[in-house]
């Protein structure tokens, strides 16, 4: 091109929008991590390494990476297995198929309040839809406070993120079951070769990325939850359901500790870079062909 | 295996189903059917809810302020991107590369990271609860997404029509507007879709900067409602609607470009 100038020009308006209110307040953020700021006051400290250790050593916040680590591992599998399972049902394009995956999908489009509030209502121990079914089928023994019990509070809002994206995720793998072309099923059926059979060694081997992207989002996804926690529990009862960024949010806005809350989120992006590295090797490493 | 199938389906609708329509119809009944019968259909059939919750709240204002900070926010987010990755298009060699880097540098970091230096930040500046402070921070937020998707979709345009374009003698401005935007118009609405879905539903970055009751978003006030309406499910299920409504009826029109949106998005982690 002819005008850099312009060009320049073009990039600029943004790039200085992005370096000033996305870039310096990380650098910020990491800065904070080594003083004792509360967040309001003029003047604060350089403590060192106390606030990453005082940190580490938090019973809440080993708690919580705890709970971070429960809760992505049981949304990972749980959601990964009934996208798939969706995909392998609605993949062809008939119009039921195509209805039922823009149902299935839906919920993906709602906020994580809206979904938070209508589990809330969904979950509630005497009004709720679960314990009056449960009620109905004869099962009372099993009607819970679901979102108020230490040992399912976690699970059950596992269960909600899942409700909300598995739609999307069925959406990756049916576009992934739609390039496996039609002639190799149909060879295999030819050779006298069974559904499992076909699944275990031409469909499930040629899904490889799709699964791998999958996992990676929800990974990825599941380990920055925030607004339904926060919404359903706020990190109860008795931190049950606190994770990293419910933690984060806690020390900073509800006990002024600035400083330990910029650390904990800096340890909270060492992980969290980790994991996305992890994710870009799976990406990298999985590339199937075909011919 | 049909039955099995079948069966499958109508279970997971029924979960997905289910709620979504017990929320839809908690809309129409009073308050003491409801405790009646949480679950049944609503008798009598009342539009009090949603009456009472326009003329009890500024429900309007909150729509309407969720209706300026997306509206605006999006549209910001697509112009400025839009010309980054038309640069980066352009460049070429090193400098799209740094260029590029930098931006999707941003992919990692979450906003809860980010979250005590924007609020100390947008406070010195003074930009707490102004919705243009909202807009800078969320435009600013977004720009790694926004660009890593447009520029992305704008890699593929033939150079050599611009070339061509070039040699007649359209300048950069116009081959932004005349050939970049058009011709990458269907990705575009794409990513616009889905960047819409994130700053209606975002809940954090309104929550840092807003506190004034009037300048609210909607997933803000259903909050704050659920603070006063404790006892009042039927209420909040109600603001719950009202706040589904406009994605519902974009999903249903523009169902095309929020999949393909979403698919977009997930893909880049």
């Amino acid at each position: 091109m002819r005008n850099r100038k312009l060009l320049w020009l073009f990039l600029l308006p943004g790039l200085l929008l992005y370096l000033a209110i996305f870039m310096y307040p990380t650098v910020t953020g990491l800065f904070y991590s080594f003083t004792n700021w509360d967040g309001v006051s003029p003047s604060y400290h350089l403590v060192g390494l106390d606030n990453y250790k005082d940190t580490l050593t938090s019973i809440v916040f080993r708690k919580a990476l705890f709970n971070n680590v429960k809760f992505m591992i049981a949304v990972v599998l749980a959601q990964t297995a009934v996208s798939l399972g969706l995909a392998l049902l609605l993949v062809k394009n008939h119009r039921i198929h195509v209805v039922l995956r823009a149902l299935f999908f839906f919920p993906a489009v709602l906020s994580s309040v809206s979904v938070g509030l209508i589990w809330s209502f969904v979950y509630d121990p005497s009004l709720g839809l679960i314990n009056a079914a449960l009620d109905r089928l004869g099962a009372d023994a099993w009607m819970q406070n679901w979102t108020g019990s230490t040992h399912i509070a976690l699970y059950a809002i596992a269960f909600v993120q899942v409700w909300a994206h598995a739609g999307q995720m069925m959406i990756v793998f049916i576009a992934g079951l739609q390039t496996i072309p039609e002639e190799l099923n149909e060879a295999a059926r030819i050779d006298g070769a069974g559904r499992w059979q076909i699944f275990r060694r031409i469909t499930w081997p040629l899904l490889a990325p799709s699964a791998t992207i999958v996992v990676a989002y929800t990974t990825i996804q599941s380990f920055k939850a925030f607004d339904l926690i926060f919404t359903m529990t706020d990190g109860g009862p008795n931190y049950a359901t606190e994770i990293l960024t419910t933690y984060i949010y806690h020390t900073a806005f509800a006990s002024y500790a600035f400083g330990p809350a910029s650390a904990g989120s800096v340890i909270f992006l060492i992980v969290l870079s980790v994991l996305t590295a992890l994710q870009f090797r799976l990406l990298r490493g999985n590339r199937i062909a075909y011919s | 295996m049909k039955i099995m199938k079948r069966t499958v389906l109508l279970l997971y609708g029924g979960v997905i189903a289910a709620p979504l329509y017990i929320v839809f119809i908690s809309m129409f009944k009073s308050s003491q059917s409801f405790f009646a019968s949480p679950l049944g259909w609503p008798k009598p059939f009342t539009l009090n809810n949603p009456i009472t919750l326009f003329r009890e709240q500024p429900m309007l204002q909150y729509f309407l302020n969720s209706v300026e900070v997306t509206f605006s926010t999006v549209l910001l987010e697509l112009l400025l991107s839009t010309l980054i990755a038309f640069a980066i298009y352009c460049f070429g060699g090193k400098i799209s590369a740094i260029v590029f880097a930098l931006f999707t540098a941003g992919l990692i970091v979450p906003s809860q990271v980010n979250m005590l230096p924007i609020y100390s930040l947008s406070h010195k500046l003074g930009w707490t609860d102004h919705h243009y402070g909202l807009m800078l921070v969320s435009v600013a937020l977004l720009m790694p997404v926004s660009v890593f998707m447009i520029a992305g979709f704008m890699k593929l345009l033939s150079h050599e029509i611009m070339e061509a374009a070039s040699i007649d003698g359209a300048g950069e401005w116009q081959l932004y507007a005349r050939f970049a935007l058009p011709l990458s118009a269907p990705s575009i609405a794409a990513a616009a879709t889905f960047l819409f879905v994130l700053v209606w539903n975002d809940l954090l970055i309104p929550m840092l900067m807003l506190n004034g009751k009037s300048k609210l978003t909607l997933p803000l006030a259903m909050l704050q409602f659920r603070g006063e309406f404790v006892t009042n499910y039927p209420m909040l299920l109600t603001g719950v609607v009202v706040t589904a409504i406009p994605m519902t009826v974009m999903f249903l029109f523009l169902q095309r470009y929020f999949v393909a949106g979403m698919m977009a998005g997930s893909l880049k982690g």
